[in-house]
C-alpha cells in the first residue's frame, strides 16, 4: 500500500516533468525539469532495493552530465532566449520517430513475457561490483570498461585542443 | 553503551500493536522528517551563533550580547526577522527557475543530513552504498546554485554562480577521493559498518600516514565545497556583491543561508565518520579498563563533540586565511590536491594489500 503510492508518486513525477521537458520553450527550464525525471528514476531505483544503481544515477546522470548540460546552456544561451518556431517538415518527421518508437516500446511491452523471478533479491555488494568492473572472466567487464576509458580520454584531449589558445 | 535502536524498535512494536501497517509506515515517515527538519534548524541555530562569537572572538570583538545572557536568544531573533521578511519579487528574471534553485540546494544538503549516523542506533538511512549515496546526492546542489545566478539575470550572480559551479565540480573529485582511501581501508561503504570497525582505533590511527594525509586533503576540500572563505569566491562581496544569491530576499536567502551552514556541519559530520570513528568512543585495542570508561560517555556527545570540534577548525581556516583568486583555487586543486590525493589513494591500497595498518 505504502509502496505502491510512493510508486504513483513517483511515475507521476516521471511523466509530467518528462512531457514538461520536451514542450518547455526555455532550454533551462527543460535541463531542470529533466533534472527531476532523473531524481524519480532513482527513487525507483531505491525502491527496487537497487541502492547501488539508484546512486550511480543520481551522481553519474543528476550531477554530472546534467551540470554540464547546463554549464553550456549558461556559456551559450541567454535569459531572454527562447526556441524558434519550428519547421513543420522537422515537426512531421520527429511526429513519424515519436510513433514508431511508442509502437515498438507497446509492442515488446505487451508481448514479454514477465518471469517470475525464482530466487531472493540481494543487493550485490561491493565487492562484486568491483570485481564484476575489473575482471576478465565472463560477464565481466574490464574490456568495455576500458573502452569507454579511451573514448573519454579522446574527448578530454579534444576539448582541450578546441580550447587552446593559439 | 546505550543503544538507540531499542527505542525505535519498541516504538516500532508499539505502533504495529495497534494499527495496520499503512498507518505505522505513514507516522514513521511523517515523524523522522519532522525531527529531522527540526534538527536540521536547530543545529544551523546553533552554528550560527557560533560562528558569530567565534568569528568576533578572532577579531577581538564581543560578538552578540545584547539579546539574552551571552547573545544566546540572538540567532533566534534573527530567525523571526529572516522568517518576517518581505520576499522582493523581481521583474525580467525566469520565475520558475528562481523560486525552485533554493529548493533544490536545501533539498540536496537535507538528503545528505538524513544519512549520517548521530549516534548508536541513530541513523534513518543505512544503506549498503552510505558514504557514495551521500556524495551523490550533495552534488545536486551545484545545479540549484547554477540556476540560481543564471535565473537572477544579473551578472554579478551569474559570475558567482560559474565560479561557485566550476570551484564544486573541481573539489568533489578531490572528497571523492580522499574518501574512497578510506574505503579502501575500511573495506565496506556502509556508514554503520564504517563506524563499527572503528571499534578497535580510528581509522586516522589504523590507516596512520595515508589516512592522516586523506584527512587534510578532506578538509580542505570540503571546506571549499561550503563556499567559504578563503574559498568564498563565488560570493566575494568586495567584487560580485553576493554573488549567486544576491538577488534573494527574505527566506528565500534564508534557505541559501541555511544550506551553508548544514553543508559546513555535513561536511564535519562525514569527516568524523570516516576518519574519527564517528559516534565510536575513543579506544584503544588491549587497554580494556579505559575503553569501559570511554563507554560510559554517550555516543551522541561523543559524535557532537568531535563535529564541534572539526567546525571550529573550519571557521578558525575561515577567518584567518585571505581569499584566494579564482586562478590560485583551480591550481590547488588540479595541480596538488588531485596527484597528492592519487599517489595517496596508491600507497594505501599497497598498505592494505600487503596488511601494514593496525
Amino acid at each position: 500500500m505504502a509502496e505502491q503510492i510512493i510508486f504513483y508518486i513517483l511515475a507521476a513525477v516521471i511523466v509530467v516533468f518528462s512531457i514538461l521537458s520536451v514542450t518547455s520553450k526555455r532550454i533551462l527550464r527543460s535541463a531542470t525539469y529533466l533534472l527531476f525525471v532523473l531524481i524519480a528514476t532513482a527513487g525507483l531505483y531505491f525502491m527496487l532495493d537497487y541502492e547501488f544503481l539508484a546512486g550511480v544515477q543520481i551522481s553519474v546522470y543528476a550531477g554530472g552530465i546534467l551540470v554540464l548540460f547546463v554549464f553550456s546552456i549558461l556559456l551559450t544561451s541567454h535569459a531572454g532566449d527562447k526556441e524558434k518556431p519550428r519547421h513543420w517538415g522537422r515537426l512531421l518527421a520527429a511526429a513519424l520517430t515519436a510513433v514508431v518508437g511508442f509502437g515498438l516500446c507497446l509492442y515488446i511491452i505487451l508481448n514479454n513475457v514477465f518471469k517470475v523471478a525464482n530466487q531472493i533479491w540481494q543487493e550485490p555488494t561491493m565487492q562484486q561490483v568491483g570485481q564484476t568492473l575489473m575482471g576478465t572472466d565472463k560477464n565481466q567487464y574490464l574490456l568495455p570498461f576500458e573502452a569507454i576509458s579511451i573514448l573519454l580520454l579522446a574527448c578530454i584531449i579534444g576539448g582541450i585542443m578546441i580550447a587552446r589558445k593559439r | 553503551m546505550f543503544d538507540f535502536q531499542i527505542v525505535t524498535n519498541w516504538f516500532d512494536e508499539l505502533l504495529r500493536g495497534c494499527m495496520p501497517e499503512f498507518w505505522v509506515l505513514t507516522i514513521e515517515f511523517v515523524l523522522v522528517g519532522v525531527i529531522l527538519l527540526t534538527l536540521y534548524a536547530l543545529i544551523a541555530l546553533a552554528l550560527i551563533y557560533g560562528e558569530r562569537k567565534i568569528c568576533a572572538f578572532f577579531q577581538c570583538r564581543l560578538g552578540p550580547n545584547r539579546v539574552g545572557t551571552w547573545g544566546v536568544l540572538q540567532p533566534i531573533a534573527d530567525m523571526f526577522k529572516i522568517l518576517l521578511k518581505e520576499i522582493i519579487s523581481i521583474n525580467h528574471i525566469d520565475k520558475v527557475l528562481f523560486y525552485t534553485a533554493p529548493f533544490i540546494v536545501i533539498a540536496s544538503s537535507f538528503l545528505a543530513f538524513g544519512a549520517l549516523p548521530f549516534g548508536k542506533g541513530m541513523q534513518v538511512l543505512d544503506f549498503n552504498i552510505g558514504i557514495f549515496y551521500i556524495l551523490a546526492v550533495s552534488s545536486l546542489g551545484i545545479v540549484g546554485i547554477l540556476m540560481a545566478g543564471w535565473a537572477s539575470n544579473n551578472k554579478f550572480s551569474m559570475i558567482g554562480a560559474m565560479r561557485s559551479g566550476a570551484q564544486l565540480i573541481s573539489y568533489e573529485l578531490s572528497a571523492g577521493i580522499s574518501l574512497l582511501t578510506v574505503v579502501a581501508l575500511a573495506g565496506t561503504m556502509q556508514l554503520c559498518e564504517i563506524v563499527e570497525a572503528q571499534a578497535d582505533g580510528w581509522f586516522i590511527f589504523k590507516g596512520h600516514i595515508p589516512a592522516i594525509i586523506a584527512f587534510i586533503i578532506y578538509l580542505i576540500a570540503g571546506h571549499a565545497e561550503t563556499n567559504r572563505g578563503p574559498f568564498d569566491l563565488p560570493e566575494a562581496e568586495s567584487e560580485l556583491t553576493a554573488g549567486y544569491h544576491t538577488e534573494y530576499s527574505g527566506i528565500q536567502f534564508g534557505f541559501f543561508y541555511l544550506s551553508e551552514y548544514l553543508n559546513m556541519f555535513i561536511i564535519a559530520g562525514i569527516a568524523t565518520t570516516m576518519f574519527l570513528g564517528g559516534w565510536m568512543p575513543f579506544h584503544i585495542s588491549g587497554w580494556d579498563g579505559f575503553n569501559a570508561i570511554m563507554d560510559y560517555i554517550p555516543s551522541v556527545i561523543w559524535f557532537f563533540g568531535k563535529v564541534t570540534l572539526l567546525i571550529f577548525l573550519s571557521l578558525w581556516v575561515r577567518w584567518t586565511f585571505p581569499r584566494l583568486r579564482i586562478d590560485q583555487l583551480l591550481h590547488l586543486e588540479w595541480k596538488y590536491l588531485l596527484p597528492i590525493n592519487m599517489v595517496n589513494l596508491v600507497v594505501m591500497a599497497i598498505i592494505v594489500v600487503y596488511g601494514w595498518h593496525f
